[in-house]
């Protein structure tokens, strides 16, 4: 297929507004296969003005005379505007937008293209976080063992390569455990409590179905893990849906962990909200937070009526539940609701920042996004599809990953000292995962990468993010390593909007910015006086 | 003291009022003069002024003792159990009495005493002076003067002794249009704005009921508007909403009829009354004192509260002041008050959250400018505490005129002098007096800018905040910066001097052994230095990373330690016995 199919004009004289507080914009507009440009002219600045169109999420013409205007809504919540001279040029530029931003394929995606200066292609992949990890869990203890059952994909085609289980269980017992847990998401190990000497794991529903079906693997291999903590050692499994959901399942062929099934474990029901209701939440929350004229009372209204801080708190309630059972009861947990690949990466996620230090710094949580999101197979492409402006119905679209990234915002906001990343790098991140000119967030699982080439064959954001100038944005100058376990407060009266994220473009936050450069240059000024004392040779006179 | 008759109760507990876990801490209860102080275990302290109190409730026995609830107006809530009956209707009599003193010579203020002589507590007084503030703004001028009408406190009570009015002014039209105003307060001088010529006058409410008109009042707001050359019309602001201000007809009194009055411009800004706004508040702190609080429960209550809405409506209005005027200087450290406190209703004995109003748009204003102000939240938060604290003379009292009658600045001591002593706490280190966008601040009134005050309405709810503080950080940091560049300073000093002594040629092989020694000395001073510095960042960064055991999903606990017995719960929900 050639893009040029599908761009119906050359170009067209525009103006762009970008919001309130930001001056218009007047010049050439023009559609390439994945740009869309305007070009002001060589004395004005910027020269150049540059949108992706995998970036647009609606789109909507008028026209009006011999002028139209097409309002652009993206998906990192921006509205923009654009004011075009001539019908047949508005037309056509929206036609050709509207194709190309919605391009199914992959491997014709801006990734595949995209070749920036100061980076070579192949960098940063070199993150192998199972195989990485698992040096670290091997360090503490010899209980656990790299696994490459899954090698080819065929026990679970949206786990990685390699994964960590008990050191008792052969692979033919994974074979036949993944046989019985949908979509063969068997139980894996997801953190390793050094503290404790407890485990976090996670998997997907067995399929127990209506007859209560059992798999003598499967609960073997829950054993090994007990087995494996301590003498006597107890185990939760922490299910994501309601106890009422989760025997629902059963209909459909899932179901839930029997107690009689597997002795040493307690099953507690924490339900969060997923899927569709969890799309329409944000939906509601972007609406009201672009309402700049609302009374006090309907904003109040509003922002209870999306229940997006629910979520909130009931995601980061749940992840203290679990990291409290690991460090306070020392016990191990699973966690899992039906397809293992939603709520539950979000709970295991949040719950390994809450205890262990070392996610807390840049380099931490890049390889924590990367183990518990990217390689344990969050369908990204399909949760990501479209953000909050969508006028399609959504089918596989929920703000999974946003809501995770909103937890993190409130743990920073609770403990600011002790995450070594600032907002600039959650909102790096939510940009990113939806439209993006690095190859991270493609596909939906490690074996589509690896189908797409996508390691060989785009950028990794990894590295487009630890270049030197982008640091500033993205790192918290007041981090100190904390070495304990952070727990936040879930009481409605501490958890707070994310304006720099809901409200980013609706309400620019100029003085707050101001204020966040004076912190940065107190911090840096500190360790540039600490670091430019005299050296000996000048301190001393030579003789 | 006559009201006290249990001074000392042990084995009491004290529960904690977000925790659902029934924890406690145990110690022992003392009632002083002034204070009711609890020491728990760990011999950590709470203090709580009598003054403080606003409410004290007993509620019904529980097998564990006798429930004392008590309520402060800083937004405190204590819950204690006193395990004998007897001793807590002691306590609870006791606190009755002492929190409600009738007489302003009961108050703490007059007998407080924080050992300063009698010169000291003069400058303090002095420290905030009228007469330098209106000099400040350029007063008096060609177009306003100071009028002595008020001298003796006869034209009207509530009005200091010194007041700025339109120099074309006579004293009969003053004295005139007092009369046909609620309380003898006619339009005055609040605030002038040097550049722009233009100034906020006040006043109460005309008594024009329904068809009385003023002649003199009449001037009397004609001559303000021709003080105001800048403006072509004058803007008269009524506070209150439109109906309200009908309502007030019926009273003989009412607002002022825009046909007696030309070019000016009436405008009605709809903030609604104390007794609405105490009623707000106090169901927003029903709302957010409860437990087992869920998000949804939370924003529904925040909305029926209405408080934000209030919130929201004063600063609408003082926004729209603000287009004439409003420099930052206004709302600056230690202006503000000098011309407030000396008008608003500090009586201690009246409940309205006026004050705490204006301090939340304050903090509001702060949080959308976080380098306009030079102080800080905790700033604002003591002295919302001292408000009701009466500890010191400042807000004693009704009006000037009292405030004299009273002696208070013989008898008294001024706060001031104290926040001052202490204003390393209170400094914003973000502050930037230089910026000039923030010469004139232009607060978003958009509604999502309205937010909770936490640290006011939860501020001792220590779990509720954030476990580590930037400010303290920052602060850190800046004192570190400045002397660490100190000793950049001496260090090059000091290599000047040495090299200066080398070019002259004087550097003999002793003064080069006399130098020589020295330098190790000089660098292991600079490492003590930093040690000593350091360890105090440390102690800030490491706060702690705090228990699971202090937030509400600590309440799963129970299902991690299943054999747990079952638990009853009482009918205040307070005492849980297990059986």
């Amino acid at each position: 297929m050639e893009f040029s199919e599908l761009i119906r004009t050359g170009q067209a004289q525009a103006e762009l507004l970008r919001g309130p507080e930001m001056p218009p914009l007047r010049g050439t507009l023009c559609v390439t296969g994945h740009h869309l440009l305007l070009s002001p002219g060589p004395q004005a600045t910027p020269d150049l003005w540059l949108l992706l169109l995998r970036s647009v999420d609606s789109i909507e013409k008028r026209v009006a005379g011999d002028a139209g205007t097409i309002t652009l809504r993206c998906k990192d919540l921006r509205v923009l505007q654009l004011d075009i001279e001539g019908v047949e040029a508005t037309l056509d530029i929206a036609r050709s937008i509207e194709a190309l931003s919605s391009l199914e394929s992959v491997i014709t995606s801006f990734p595949f293209f995209y070749r920036p200066k100061g980076l070579r292609l192949g960098e940063s992949w070199h993150f192998h976080p199972p195989e990485r990890y698992y040096k670290r869990v091997a360090r503490e203890t010899r209980a656990w063992r790299l696994s490459e059952a899954n090698e080819d994909f065929s026990l679970c085609p949206s786990y990685p390569r390699a994964v960590i289980v008990p050191r008792t269980v052969d692979d033919d017992a994974l074979a036949r455990s993944a046989r019985f847990r949908q979509g063969g998401r068997f139980p894996v190990l997801s953190y390793y409590h050094a503290p404790s000497g407890t485990v976090l794991l996670r998997s997907s529903q067995p399929l127990t179905g209506p007859q209560k079906r059992r798999c003598a693997e499967d609960e073997e291999l829950l054993q090994a893990v007990l087995a494996g903590a301590r003498p006597g050692a107890r185990g939760f499994i922490v299910d994501t849906r309601s106890a009422q959901a989760a025997k629902q399942a059963r209909m459909t062929g899932g179901g839930t962990e029997a107690k009689s099934a597997y002795p040493g474990w307690k099953r507690l029901h924490r339900p969060l909200e997923r899927g569709r209701p969890l799309q329409e939440s944000f939906v509601h929350l972007v609406e009201a937070c672009g309402d700049l004229e609302q009374s006090m009372d309907r904003w109040l209204s509003r922002l209870d009526g999306c229940h997006w801080l629910s979520h909130v708190k009931a995601a980061l309630s749940t992840a203290c539940l679990a990291a409290q059972g690991m460090e306070w009861e020392g016990a191990c947990i699973l966690v899992h609701g039906a397809e293992g690949t939603d709520s539950t990466l979000l709970v295991t996620s949040l719950a390994q920042l809450i205890l262990d230090p070392l996610s807390r710094t840049m380099a931490g949580f890049q390889e924590l996004i990367e183990r518990e999101w990217i390689q344990a197979g969050h369908p990204f492409q399909l949760r990501c599809a479209h953000s909050a402006f969508s006028h399609t119905r959504p089918k596989h679209e929920a703000p999974i990953f946003l809501l995770f990234l909103d937890c993190v915002w409130q743990l920073g906001r609770q403990f600011p000292l002790s995450l070594e990343f600032g907002e600039g790098m959650l909102l790096a991140l939510f940009d990113h995962s939806y439209a993006s000119p690095f190859g991270t967030f493609l596909c939906n699982s490690e074996k589509e990468r690896c189908l797409c080439e996508v390691r060989t064959r785009t950028h990794s954001l990894w590295s487009g993010l630890n270049q030197p100038k982008e640091q500033r944005k993205l790192r918290n100058p007041l981090y100190a390593p904390n070495p304990l376990a952070i727990w936040p407060s879930v009481e409605p009266q501490s958890l707070r909007l994310w304006q720099g994220l809901f409200l980013r473009w609706t309400h620019p936050p100029e003085p707050s910015e101001v204020a966040w450069e004076k912190v940065w240059q107190i911090a840096t000024d500190q360790e540039k006086t600490e670091g430019s004392q005299p050296t000996d040779s000048a301190s001393e006179p030579q003789p | 003291m006559e009201h006290i008759r249990t001074t000392k109760v042990e084995q009491v507990k004290l529960l904690d009022r977000f925790s659902t876990s029934n924890k406690s801490l145990t110690g022992t209860l003392y009632l002083t003069a002034t204070h009711l102080l609890f020491i728990d275990s760990h011999q950590k302290e709470t203090w709580i002024l009598h003054h403080h109190i606003a409410l004290v409730e007993k509620l019904a026995l529980t097998t564990s003792g006798c429930p004392l609830v008590i309520q402060c107006k800083n937004f405190r809530i204590v819950h204690f159990i006193v395990p004998r009956e007897r001793d807590c209707h002691d306590i609870y009599n006791s606190l009755l009495q002492l929190s409600k003193q009738a007489k302003y010579e009961d108050l703490y203020a007059f007998s407080y005493n924080p050992k300063q002589n009698d010169s000291e507590r003069l400058r303090g007084w002095q420290l905030v002076d009228l007469t330098e503030e209106y000099k400040r703004m350029g007063l008096p001028n060609s177009n306003w003067q100071l009028s002595d009408a008020n001298r003796d406190y006869k034209i009207c009570e509530t009005y200091p002794r010194e007041l700025y009015v339109p120099r074309i002014a006579s004293k009969p039209i003053i004295v005139g249009s007092s009369k046909f105003r609620s309380k003898g307060r006619f339009p005055v001088l609040s605030y002038y704005h040097q550049n722009k010529e233009a100034a906020i006058c006040r006043c109460s409410q005309p008594l024009s009921g329904f068809s009385a008109r003023c002649l003199e009042d009449e001037h009397l707001l004609q001559a303000i508007s021709k003080a105001n050359p800048a403006n072509r019309y004058m803007y008269v602001m009524d506070t209150r909403p439109r109906l309200n201000a009908m309502a007030n007809r019926a009273a003989g009194k009412g607002y002022e009829n825009e046909d007696n009055y030309s070019n000016i411009r009436f405008q009605f800004v709809g903030i609604e009354n104390i007794h609405v706004m105490r009623s707000s508040l106090q169901k927003l702190l029903e709302v957010s004192g409860s437990r087992g609080l869920s998000v949804s429960d939370f924003y529904s209550g925040l909305e029926g509260a209405g408080w934000l809405r209030h919130i929201k409506a004063v600063t609408d209005a003082a926004i729209f002041l603000a287009k004439v005027l409003i420099e930052k200087d206004w709302i600056s450290f230690g202006h503000k008050y000098s011309d407030r406190c000396g008008h608003l209703d500090g009586d201690p004995k009246e409940v309205s959250p006026v004050f705490t109003q204006f301090l939340e748009c304050v903090w509001h204003l702060t949080e959308q400018f976080p380098q306009a102000f030079e102080f800080n939240e905790a700033f604002l938060l003591q002295i919302h505490e001292h408000i009701h604290s009466c500890q010191f003379g400042n807000f004693i009292g009704n009006c000037q005129k009292e405030r004299e009658e009273l002696k208070l600045k013989e008898k008294t001591y001024s706060l001031w002098p104290f926040l001052l002593h202490d204003q390393k706490k209170y400094f914003n280190p973000l502050y930037s007096s230089t910026s000039q966008k923030l010469a004139v601040l232009e607060p978003n009134t958009v509604s999502f800018n309205f937010k909770f005050w936490r640290n006011m309405y939860h501020q001792f709810d220590r779990t509720l905040h954030p476990r580590q503080s930037v400010f303290n950080i920052i602060m850190n940091m800046n004192e570190q910066n400045k002397q660490l560049q100190k000793d950049v300073k001496d260090l090059e000093s000091q290599i000047k001097q040495h090299k200066n002594k080398q070019t002259d040629g004087v550097l003999t092989k002793e003064l080069l052994n006399s130098v020589r020694p020295e330098s190790p000395a000089l660098k292991t001073s600079l490492c003590l230095k930093e040690q000593t510095l350091l360890p105090v960042k440390d102690a800030l960064r490491t706060v702690e990373g705090s228990s699971p055991a202090d937030n509400r999903y600590s309440e799963y606990a129970d299902e991690f330690s299943k054999a747990e017995p079952a638990v009853v719960s009482s009918e205040y929900g307070v005492a849980r016995m297990t059986c």
